[in-house]
């Protein structure tokens, strides 16, 4: 075999551009729509005063309060049981030292990620947790019963408060951004991807209704109206005052890089105006509303590059049950016959 | 109709559930002939698959009649013979259109489960747990398939099941296993495993050009079925030999060209290694025990590949990756993008070149799918494959 040296093919430059290695720091690309200098720096939905103001401080305060209870249920986890009355054995000493671990690794993401508000939800998933082994520990006999529900009362708290944080995630479309910006702005096919709406029907060429799911079959409602509208580049809307869940959105749509479609990038802000609905809230949206949207958006891509949302014997119908086929009639779900 | 059911680790159950439906445009409805248990349906059986529910109908290696189809399906009739791949692929998503078809992007509704373990979802598989979409599988009468006019292969009339059936997985999986190898002529290749993916890896081997392809097991039985009908040059009983020190001998020392992981995440050993991977796992710390693995990376020669297709599903530990940096080995894995196989490996099949029947042992009516998995797992009366007739 003869030895070969490669040769290298001149790196196509694109104009004005210098050699790699030399020039000026590169401008620092805003994370949100309100750090974009070419967006003004606009506000997008109402802000309410005080915690929101700084989602970042409130998750690094999270991030220490994690990584105390943390420490505090590795090193006493007889003690941490005892304070908040479970019985102490063998599971409950295991199970607290797995739930200490798992405070302090959200605490640790909370503290070092650049954007902590993303690792917040492994704490919301964590006092999930935390309420299902509380609830299944008031069911046996053996808890003290008046611990258990100061436990459970404060887990709540620590819960509602944990859900104050914004949500953005970002899915690629195999279509062109037409196609994509197109299918969004008609605002009436969003139930067809997002789960908990029910629908969203159009006032006017700015204003809509949306309605959306709410436990015991109720629903919530508000009107958004859109703010700003960029062909084929962005949509972004918020609720009006008196919304029963203050809201707003923004949607981008980018060329993805290679001729592999479209880049789509959702944030969504939620403010629950706390007391009885908050609580409710929380269930509306998820536990894991960061899950839920990005699931949302595998939703979309599925209608958009296949045609309809695609089902499983899993996925049909809500609540875990087994992997069979669904015992009632169903009828074949509505899809994008002819296009958007 | 009936169907073969999860239970619980080590417990499988044939009972009676609905028949399925077409829930989406493009799906079929297939009645199953013939139907195979897989290795990776032990992983299951064996309670090492987490999002496993009781009831789930198991199964993903299948073929029958297609006896419905909905309204988008162009390619397929009432009647034709098909079989059907165990990825569910779309065929429009990126991955699709690469040949990726097992990291579909749109077959898992439950997409947000994997990502969690995985980082990103693959492509939903049928029965395979609710992490990989909650589909029913094809240990049954019926199925519904989803996608059907991009999965499914139309068999033409005059070869029996037995030498078709395998398309919907294990044969494809052992030959992407040797694809993967970058096969040039007088290339020695070894295979860890010689269960029915194993003995497709070997022969596939040989139909890609390998000159002498060694065989490795525990299981005299398991060895001479790689010796007499999948051609292997040599084979190697690790619980008699030295693994590393025969292929050595094998090879003038410079190690296999390239080496084939055929036994993924429940390999066995008899060393202290296999012990303290046990602990691990016992204690939660390792979800897969990658004794094999390890082995193929250590023997492998400077430069060249290990051909992961040995299920795994989680973390392992102790991993060579000094040994696969500073050799320059390349490790190339995945689900089987069956898709992409069937039709060449039909043709081969077609011309005679080979049969895959080749690797079944024993033939079982459904309602005895729970005696064969006890049968497979244990490998009773020298089982190999279990085909599970209607």
């Amino acid at each position: 075999m003869t030895s070969s040296t490669q040769q290298t093919r001149p790196y196509a430059r694109r104009a004005g551009e210098q050699p790699i290695g030399v020039g000026e720091a590169a401008p620092e690309r805003g994370r949100t729509y309100a750090d974009r200098p070419e967006f003004g720096g606009a506000e997008v939905g109402q802000r309410s005063e005080g915690l929101l103001h700084d989602p970042e401080r409130v998750a690094r305060g999270l991030g220490w309060f994690s990584i105390g209870l943390g420490l505090a249920q590795i090193a006493a986890p007889r003690g941490m049981a005892r304070m908040i009355g479970v019985e102490d054995g063998e599971t409950s000493r295991d199970a607290m030292f797995a739930i200490g671990v798992r405070e302090i690794a959200s605490g640790i993401g909370l503290l070092t990620r650049p954007r902590p508000s993303g690792w917040v939800w492994t704490r919301v998933g964590g006092d999930v947790m935390d309420l299902t082994l509380l609830g299944s520990a008031l069911k046996s006999g053996h808890a003290n019963r008046n611990r258990m529900a100061a436990a459970t009362a404060a887990v709540v708290g620590v819960t509602v408060l944990d859900l104050l944080i914004d949500v953005t995630e970002a899915i690629t479309v195999n279509r062109s951004p037409e196609e994509v910006y197109r299918f969004w702005r008609n605002f009436e096919n969003l139930p067809r991807f997002m789960e908990h709406l029910e629908s969203v029907n159009s006032i006017d060429n700015l204003r809509s209704r949306w309605k959306a799911k709410a436990p015991a079959g109720t629903t919530v409602e508000w009107v958004a109206e859109i703010i700003d509208d960029q062909a084929n580049r962005i949509i972004a809307w918020r609720s009006l005052p008196d919304a029963d869940v203050p809201n707003s959105g923004m949607v981008r749509f980018a060329l993805a890089p290679g001729n592999r479609g479209t880049e789509i990038t959702v944030e969504l802000h939620y403010e629950p105006p706390g007391g009885a609905i908050g609580a409710a809230i929380a269930k509306l949206f998820g536990q894991e509303p960061s899950q839920q949207v990005k699931s949302d958006l595998h939703r979309l891509k599925q209608v958009l590059e296949t045609g309809e949302v695609m089902q499983s014997d899993a996925s049909i119908s809500p609540g875990p049950h087994p992997a069979r086929p669904p015992a009632e009639r169903i009828g074949l779900a509505p899809s994008l016959q002819g296009g958007i | 109709m009936k169907a073969n059911c999860w239970n619980g680790k080590r417990q499988v159950r044939v009972e009676q559930v609905p028949d399925p439906q077409i829930l989406n445009a493009r799906d079929a409805i297939v009645k199953i002939t013939s139907t195979a248990i897989c290795g990776s349906d032990l992983h299951l059986y064996n309670g090492f698959v987490p999002t496993m529910e009781k009831g789930d109908v198991l199964g993903h290696e299948f073929m029958g009649e297609v006896v419905d189809v909905g309204p988008a399906v162009r390619n397929l009739s009432v009647g034709d013979r098909v079989v059907v791949p165990f990825p569910i692929a779309c065929g429009e998503c990126l991955m699709c259109r690469q040949d990726l078809f097992s990291c579909c992007e749109n077959s898992n509704p439950n997409a947000w489960m994997a990502e969690k373990l995985w980082g990103h979802s693959p492509a939903g598989i049928f029965g395979y747990s609710h992490m990989l979409g909650g589909f029913a599988g094809g240990q049954a009468e019926y199925a519904r398939v989803p996608f059907a006019d991009v999965g499914p292969l139309k068999i033409p009339a005059g070869i029996p099941d037995e030498q078709v059936l395998f398309l919907s997985d294990i044969f494809p999986t052992g030959y992407m296993g040797a694809d993967m190898c970058n096969i040039q002529p007088g290339d020695v290749v070894a295979v860890w495993g010689a269960g029915p993916v194993g003995q497709f890896a070997i022969a596939s081997a040989y139909l890609l050009g390998a000159e002498r392809v060694i065989a490795i097991d525990r299981f005299p039985y398991r060895l001479q079925m790689a010796r007499e009908r999948a051609r292997a040059w040599e084979t190697i009983n690790y619980e008699e030999e030295s693994v590393l020190e025969r292929l050595e001998d094998l090879t003038g020392g410079r190690g296999p060209d390239a080496c084939i992981d055929a036994v993924g995440m429940e390999a066995h050993g008899h060393t202290a290694m296999y012990a303290y991977d046990r602990a691990k796992q016992a204690l939660m710390l390792e979800t897969d025990r990658p004794l094999a693995l390890r082995e193929a990376i250590l023997a492998c020669r400077n430069g060249g590949v290990v051909s992961v297709i040995g299920v795994y599903g989680g973390f392992i530990d102790k991993f060579p990756m000094g040994s696969v940096m500073n050799r320059s080995l390349t490790i190339r894995s995945g689900q089987c993008h069956v898709q992409k196989y069937m039709r060449p490996l039909l043709e081969h099949i077609e011309r005679g070149e080979i049969d895959p029947s080749f690797v079944i042992t024993h033939t079982l009516p459904l309602d005895q799918a729970p005696r064969g998995y006890d049968m497979f797992l244990n490998k009773r009366d020298n089982c190999e494959k279990v085909v599970l007739k209607m």
